[in-house]
């Protein structure tokens, strides 16, 4: 890969956090972000070491995943236009977070195992559901199976919020909405327990991933354990989409805008993909909570509206291409 | 002997007829065997068994000695290489990349590829003549190139056997007989060659053994002399043919036009 590319990637990644740092309801000046990382007595160390830190590199690691998620998803099922938010996982996993807030489970290590059990579970139903004849994946029924699966998680879970008297589902609706309003040092310590084993299983076998994306056959052919790859993927997506919308809720499009525009500028095989991914992945989403911060200040957007604005005319915009 | 088949029956539903009934099939170092058949005759099916991608109701396969399903694929891939019928690419990569995916196999997951996988590619893309193609994005490639390329890939897996299925499908003249050409050397060069194809004469001209399916059952095996006769192949295309002999000595089917009658010269050999 060219050394000038990697390096605007470098710049891009620490600018993006800096800004992350610097940007929100009181905006602080980067000197005054600088200050604050090193001095605890500089005058805005609390604002960005309690608050905008933990935010900033829980947004950062949550892009990045998702990011990673999406690439590895599109492998597997040899679409560009798959990932955790359209195939249904990651409304299985607010699922199974509410259904654990609604029965009072909800402590914070709690919540991303039921998400887990949420996504596992939408996961194999939507790889059920598009199996052709019974045996044969159709990458497009398995799209329209997934928003399927996804509009019924969603309406299960207004009816749970609707009907919980559990005193944290009332907050569970702008939760799922997608946002880093409550990043905390603890959620990333949480986020980063349940994501760091799949985010390295998967970068691991990043070279199978490339076989998978030839088809099933060709990856056979070649030397690929194909059923055993495609249920760690598949194992390892759900973990990390259930990371993430335990800790910041629903948030969309982040797997299906980030590894679309790595792979046009880079065209990269999965092992330099996905590395790439994580890092463009984390400052999309560093970016896209920036926005939400400062668009209508001193309210603030939910994360995944600013996501979905830029990755639905990405989608239509695909979308047309491979029905082309 | 590196693949073998010995009376395997696959049968794809319980309700269905068998899709391979009973089928024996051997391919050795510097052999060359063409399996023919009409449509549905079960020839891909026959390729899926010697690979372990269907179970079998009955009968064994092995490949270099060992049942097929005792491998692990890494290994299996070091002694097998595969080009299939049809491969589409969803997000392109250059020759080069493409081709040293066939070094999969023989490289750790986080290693990086040596002289030794390097070496591999060059050789592959040399011998199907596509090294001015390496850095070329697969999804600018012709029908013909993008064949190339696979039994490239195929054959930077440093395999002893090539197995092909259908590899001239939709190619013009001239590629089906390069592509032919580069199997028959890669053959002499000492791989077991196993191909499936529509072309009788092609597989009469190149192959040393042809098996004829039909219907799951293999209907003749031998040399192209004793597989290709005229009644055997009428019967079994439900087509009348005529069967010539090329200067070579390989016998050659004309499909005959309705009611066509053959002449003398037109007669099995």
């Amino acid at each position: 890969m060219r050394p000038f590319r990697l390096g605007l990637l470098g710049a891009a990644v620490i600018a993006s956090l800096l800004l992350g740092l610097s940007a929100g309801a009181v905006a602080l000046p980067l000197g005054e972000v600088w200050a604050g990382l090193w001095h605890a007595d500089a005058a805005g160390a609390a604002i960005v070491r309690d608050l905008r830190a933990p935010r900033v590199i829980l947004a950062f690691m949550v892009g990045g995943s998702l990011g990673i998620c999406g690439a590895a998803l599109q492998a597997m099922i040899r679409n560009p236009l798959a990932e955790p938010y359209l195939l249904g996982l990651s409304s299985g996993a607010g699922l199974g977070a509410v259904i654990a807030i609604a029965s009072r489970a909800g402590s914070p290590w709690a919540i991303p195992a039921a998400a887990f059990a949420g996504a596992l579970c939408a996961v194999a139903l939507v790889y059920r559901l598009s199996l052709v004849s019974g045996r044969r994946l159709d990458p497009h029924v398995l799209l329209l199976s997934g928003v399927v699966v996804g509009s019924f998680a969603g309406a299960l879970m207004s009816a749970i919020m609707v009907l919980s008297d559990a005193p944290g589902v009332r907050n569970a609706f702008l939760w799922l909405l997608g946002g880093f309003g409550t990043a905390s040092w603890q959620a990333l310590a949480v986020f980063t327990a349940y994501a760091s084993v799949p985010l390295a299983l998967l970068v691991y076998h990043a070279r199978s991933l490339d076989l998978i994306a030839l088809g099933d056959e060709p990856a056979h052919h070649l030397g690929a354990e194909v059923d055993r790859i495609r249920r760690m993927v598949y194992l390892c997506t759900a973990l990390l989409t259930a990371a993430s919308v335990a800790t910041c809720g629903i948030i969309g499009f982040v797997g299906l805008v980030v590894p679309h525009a790595v792979r046009t500028i880079f065209r990269p095989l999965h092992r330099t993909l996905l590395p790439l991914v994580f890092l463009v992945g984390g400052c999309f989403l560093v970016l896209a909570d920036v926005v939400a911060r400062i668009a209508v200040r001193p309210l603030e957007l939910p994360v995944g509206v600013i996501t979905a604005l830029i990755g639905v005319p990405l989608f239509a915009l695909l979308l047309r291409r491979t029905l082309a | 002997m590196i693949l073998e088949a010995q009376g395997v029956t696959v049968r794809y539903r319980r309700s269905q007829p068998a899709a391979l009934d009973g089928v024996s099939c051997q391919v050795s170092g510097s052999e060359l065997v063409a399996v023919v058949g009409p449509n549905g005759s079960g020839k891909t099916t026959l390729v899926r068994a010697l690979l372990g991608l269907v179970p079998l109701e009955s009968g064994s396969v092995t490949v270099d000695e060992r049942p097929v399903d005792s491998w692990p694929r890494r290994s299996l891939a070091q002694v097998v290489g595969v080009v299939g019928q049809q491969e589409e690419a969803v997000f392109p990569l250059s020759v080069a990349e493409t081709v040293m995916l066939g070094r999969y196999a023989r490289l750790g997951p986080l290693s990086a590829p040596g002289a030794a996988d390097r070496a591999a590619v060059q050789r592959a893309l040399e011998r199907c003549d596509i090294v001015g193609l390496a850095q070329r994005p697969i999804d600018t490639l012709s029908g013909g190139e993008w064949k190339r390329v696979r039994v490239a890939r195929a054959l930077a897996q440093e395999p002893r056997a090539l197995v092909l299925d259908e590899p001239t499908a939709s190619l013009d003249v001239r590629h089906e007989m390069e592509l032919f050409e580069l199997i028959r050397q890669l053959v002499d060069a000492g791989l077991a060659g196993l191909v499936i194809t529509h072309h009788l004469n092609l597989a009469a001209r190149f192959a040393h053994r042809i098996v004829l399916l039909d219907r799951g059952a293999v209907v003749a095996t031998g040399t192209p002399l004793e597989v290709l006769r005229r009644e055997t192949l009428s019967r079994v295309f439900e087509w009348p043919v005529a069967v010539t002999t090329w200067s070579d000595g390989s016998p050659q089917v004309v499909p005959l036009r309705a009611g066509e009658v053959t002449t003398s010269r037109g007669g099995s050999p």
